[in-house]
C-alpha cells in the first residue's frame, strides 16, 4: 500500500496530464460510437426521447465552457463585488427559460430556432434574419471555444497552441459529424461529471485548508483556521484596501452598469440557439420545465463555488507573494513566468515583490486565467489534482464546442438548405448535409482558433448582447402576444440587432473614431456589455410599434399560438 | 368548452410567472444590486448580506423558483387535464 502510494506520488504533473486526459477522451469517443445518429430527427434533437437528467446534464455541460471553467473565478477574484454579474446573469437566465421559453418551444416541436421564428412569423424573410442572428452568435462564440482548447493543450500537454486546435477539431469533429445531438448530448453527459468534479476538488481540498470547513461556498464566509478568528472576508478586505485596491466586497462599477450587464446576460442565456435547442430534445413540455430546472442545479453547483474559489485564490496569492523577495518565491511562480501569465518587473531594485493598485508602483502582473489553473499549485495539492484540472478544462471547452457547431450545422442544413433553397431535398439527403455542413463549421472554427482575429475575446462576451437584442424579444411576443405579427417581429429583431452591433463597434471596438471613445460617452453609463439590454427595449418597443399599424397574423397562425400554451400533444419521441 | 379550459389554464399560468419572477427580481436585482449597500450593513457569519446575494442567495433562489414552478404546472397540468 505504501508503496503504491510512493509510485503514485513519483508520477509527475505532465504524465498524470497524459494519463487522465487520454482516458477521457477514449470515453468520449466510445461513447459517440455508441449512440450514432441514424435519422435527422436523432442528428437534430436527438430523436426527442432523452431524460430530463441527460438532457439536464448535457445542458449543464453544454452550457459550462471554457470560459467559465478556467476564466470565471479569476475574473471574479479580480472584480470582487462586481464579478456578481456573471454569477447572477449566467444563472439567473434559465428562470426565464424554464417559465417563459422552454415549455412552448418544446410544444411546438420543431428542431431549430429559427424553425420556431419563420413558423410564428409566417415569412421566410422572419426565417432569414434568424438564421443571420444564430450564425452570429454561435460563430463568434465557438472561435473562442476553440481558442480555449488550444490554450489547455498548451499549457499543460507542452504542445504549441495550433497543434492542440488541432486535435482538439479532430476530436470534435469525431462526435459530431458522428453523433450529431445524439452522440453530443451523451458524451455531454460524461463532460459534466468529469468537469465538474475536476472543479470541485480543488476547490473542497483549499477550503479545508484555509478554513477548516470542507464545503467552500461555507468556507468563503468563515474564519480563518490559523485561529487568528478573522473571518476570511474581512482580511480580504483588509488586504485589498492596504494594497490600494477597492474593498473585495465593494466592487468598483456603478450600479447602472451592473443593473444593465446583468440582465444582458440573462436574458441572452435565454436567447442563446445553442442552448434552447437543448429543450427540443426531452419527452414531453413537462419534461422540458424540470430538465431546465435540473441544469441550473448542476450549473449553480459550480457557480456557487466560483466565487469562494476566488476569494481563496486571491488572498493566497497577495500573501505568497506580497512585498515578498523575488528570490524565494515558490516553483509555481517561476514556471507560469515562462508561459509569460505572471510577469514580475523590479521597478523600485529592492529585490521585492510590490503588488498594488497604483500602476506606477505596481510590479506584478498576473493573468486571471492562473486563478483556476494555478491555483492547485500555489495550495501545494497532489500532482494528480493538477492533471484533472487540464481534464476538466479539456471537457468544458470541447461540450460547449460541440453544442454550437451542432445549432451552426443545422442553421444551414435545415434552415438555410431544406427549408428555403431546396425544400425537395429527401431525409438522406439532409442527413449528409448536416454531416457536410458540420465537418465545413469545424474547420471554420479551428481557423478562428489559429488565426483569433484580435476582437474575438472581446466579441464573445458580446454574443449574450447580440442573442439578448435579436431572439429573447421575437420568441416571447411570439408565445405571450396572439396579436404580435411578422412586420413587427422582423423590423424588432433588426433594429435590435443592428444597433447592438454599432453600439458594439463604436464603443468596444472603437473602428468609427481614431481611438476607443472614453467611458464618459457611453449612453447612460451603460457598457458595450451592458447595452443588450437597452438594445432588447429597442426591439420590444419597435416590434409593438409597428405591428400596431400593420395587419393581424393569420388565423392559422393564432392558432399555433394557442397550441403551443397547451402542454398535452407533443409529437412523439424516439425511444433510445 | 375547450376553448374556455385552455383560457383559465393559460390564465392561472401567467399568474404563477409573474409571481416568481418578481421574487426572481426580488432577490437578484433587489437584494444583490439596488439595495446591497443597506444589506451589506447586515452581517452573517464573514458574509455582509448583499454581498452575498449577489454571489450566493440569488443564485439558490433560482433553482427552487424552478422547481416550484414544476410542481405549480404538473398540478394544473392535471386539474385542466392536460396531463396526458
Amino acid at each position: 500500500m505504501i508503496s503504491s502510494m510512493m509510485v503514485l506520488e513519483g508520477i509527475g504533473v505532465q504524465k498524470w496530464t497524459y494519463i487522465l486526459v487520454g482516458l477521457t477522451f477514449a470515453l468520449y469517443i466510445g461513447i459517440a460510437i455508441w449512440s450514432r445518429a441514424n435519422s435527422t430527427k436523432d442528428f437534430y434533437v436527438a430523436g426527442g426521447g432523452v431524460s430530463p437528467w441527460a438532457n439536464g446534464m448535457a445542458t449543464a455541460a453544454d452550457w459550462m465552457s471554457a470560459a467559465s471553467f478556467i476564466s470565471m473565478a479569476g475574473i471574479i477574484s479580480f472584480a470582487g463585488y462586481d464579478g456578481a454579474v456573471y454569477l447572477m446573469g449566467w444563472t439567473g437566465g434559465y428562470v426565464l427559460l424554464a417559465l417563459l421559453l422552454a415549455p412552448y418551444l418544446r410544444k411546438f416541436g420543431k428542431f431549430t430556432v429559427p424553425d420556431f421564428i419563420g413558423d410564428r412569423y409566417y415569412s421566410k424573410t422572419a426565417r432569414l434574419v434568424a438564421v443571420f442572428c444564430a450564425l452570429l452568435v454561435s460563430f463568434t462564440y465557438v472561435a473562442g471555444q476553440m481558442r480555449g482548447v488550444g490554450i489547455v493543450f498548451s499549457r499543460f500537454l507542452e504542445v504549441n497552441i495550433d497543434t492542440g486546435v488541432i486535435i482538439g477539431m479532430f476530436i470534435v469533429l469525431f462526435y459530431a459529424v458522428l453523433g450529431g445531438m445524439k452522440g453530443i448530448t451523451y458524451t455531454q453527459v460524461a463532460q459534466y461529471c468529469v468537469l465538474i468534479f475536476a472543479f470541485m476538488v480543488p476547490a473542497i481540498f483549499i477550503s479545508i485548508q484555509m478554513t477548516g470547513n470542507p464545503i467552500p461556498q461555507l468556507g468563503f464566509g468563515s474564519e480563518l483556521a490559523d485561529g487568528s478568528g478573522t473571518y476570511l472576508l474581512d482580511k480580504l478586505d483588509g488586504l485589498s484596501t492596504q494594497l490600494g485596491f477597492e474593498e473585495y466586497t465593494e466592487g468598483s462599477k456603478s450600479m447602472i452598469d451592473v443593473f444593465a450587464i446583468t440582465l444582458a446576460l440573462m436574458v441572452g442565456t435565454a436567447g442563446l440557439p445553442h442552448v434552447i435547442v437543448r429543450f427540443f430534445t426531452v419527452k414531453r413540455v413537462r419534461d422540458a420545465r424540470k430538465s431546465a430546472g435540473i441544469a441550473l442545479l448542476l450549473i449553480v453547483i459550480l457557480y456557487t463555488t466560483a466565487p469562494a474559489v476566488a476569494v481563496f485564490a486571491r488572498t493566497n496569492m497577495i500573501e505568497t507573494v506580497s512585498n515578498k523577495p523575488y528570490e524565494g518565491v515558490p516553483d509555481w511562480f517561476k514556471k507560469w513566468e515562462t508561459t509569460g501569465l505572471i510577469g514580475f518587473t523590479d521597478k523600485n531594485n529592492d529585490g521585492r515583490i510590490q503588488y498594488v493598485a497604483d500602476v506606477s508602483k505596481n510590479e506584478l502582473i498576473v493573468d486571471r486565467d492562473i486563478m483556476v489553473l494555478a491555483n492547485p499549485e500555489i495550495a501545494k495539492l497532489p500532482n494528480w489534482v493538477i492533471a484533472l484540472v487540464a481534464a476538466g478544462g479539456l471537457a468544458a471547452a470541447l461540450s460547449t464546442a460541440a453544442g454550437l457547431l451542432l445549432v451552426i450545422s443545422a442553421s444551414v442544413s435545415h434552415d438555410l438548405i431544406k427549408k428555403i433553397i431546396n425544400p425537395k431535398i429527401s431525409e438522406k439527403g439532409e442527413l449528409v448535409t448536416a454531416r457536410i455542413s458540420a465537418v465545413g463549421a469545424v474547420c471554420v472554427a479551428g481557423y478562428f482558433g489559429i488565426n483569433p482575429p484580435g476582437f474575438v475575446a472581446a466579441v464573445v462576451a458580446l454574443a449574450f448582447g447580440l442573442a439578448a437584442a435579436s431572439f429573447f424579444p421575437a420568441i416571447i411576443l411570439g408565445i405571450f402576444y396572439k396579436r404580435m405579427n411578422k412586420e413587427g417581429a422582423i423590423a424588432g429583431m433588426i433594429v435590435g440587432i443592428v444597433s447592438m452591433l454599432l453600439y458594439m463597434i463604436k464603443y468596444k471596438l472603437g473602428w468609427f473614431d481614431e481611438t476607443l471613445p472614453d467611458k464618459s460617452e457611453w449612453w447612460f453609463g451603460i457598457s458595450p456589455e451592458g447595452f443588450g439590454s437597452v438594445a432588447m427595449m429597442l426591439n420590444f418597443i419597435v416590434s409593438i410599434s409597428i405591428m400596431k399599424f400593420t395587419p393581424k397574423p393569420p388565423k392559422r397562425v393564432q392558432n399555433i399560438v394557442e397550441k403551443i400554451r397547451i402542454p398535452s400533444g407533443v409529437g412523439k419521441a424516439k425511444r433510445h | 368548452m375547450t376553448k374556455n379550459n385552455a383560457k383559465a389554464y393559460w390564465k392561472e399560468n401567467i399568474r404563477y410567472v409573474l409571481i416568481l419572477l418578481t421574487i426572481w427580481f426580488l432577490v437578484s436585482y433587489g437584494a444583490g444590486i439596488l439595495f446591497k449597500d443597506e444589506l451589506n450593513k447586515i452581517k452573517i457569519a464573514g458574509f455582509k448580506l448583499g454581498f452575498w446575494f449577489a454571489q450566493q442567495g440569488s443564485m439558490y433562489v433560482f433553482v427552487v423558483l424552478i422547481f416550484v414552478y414544476v410542481r405549480l404546472m404538473n398540478k394544473l397540468d392535471k386539474k385542466y387535464g392536460y396531463d396526458k
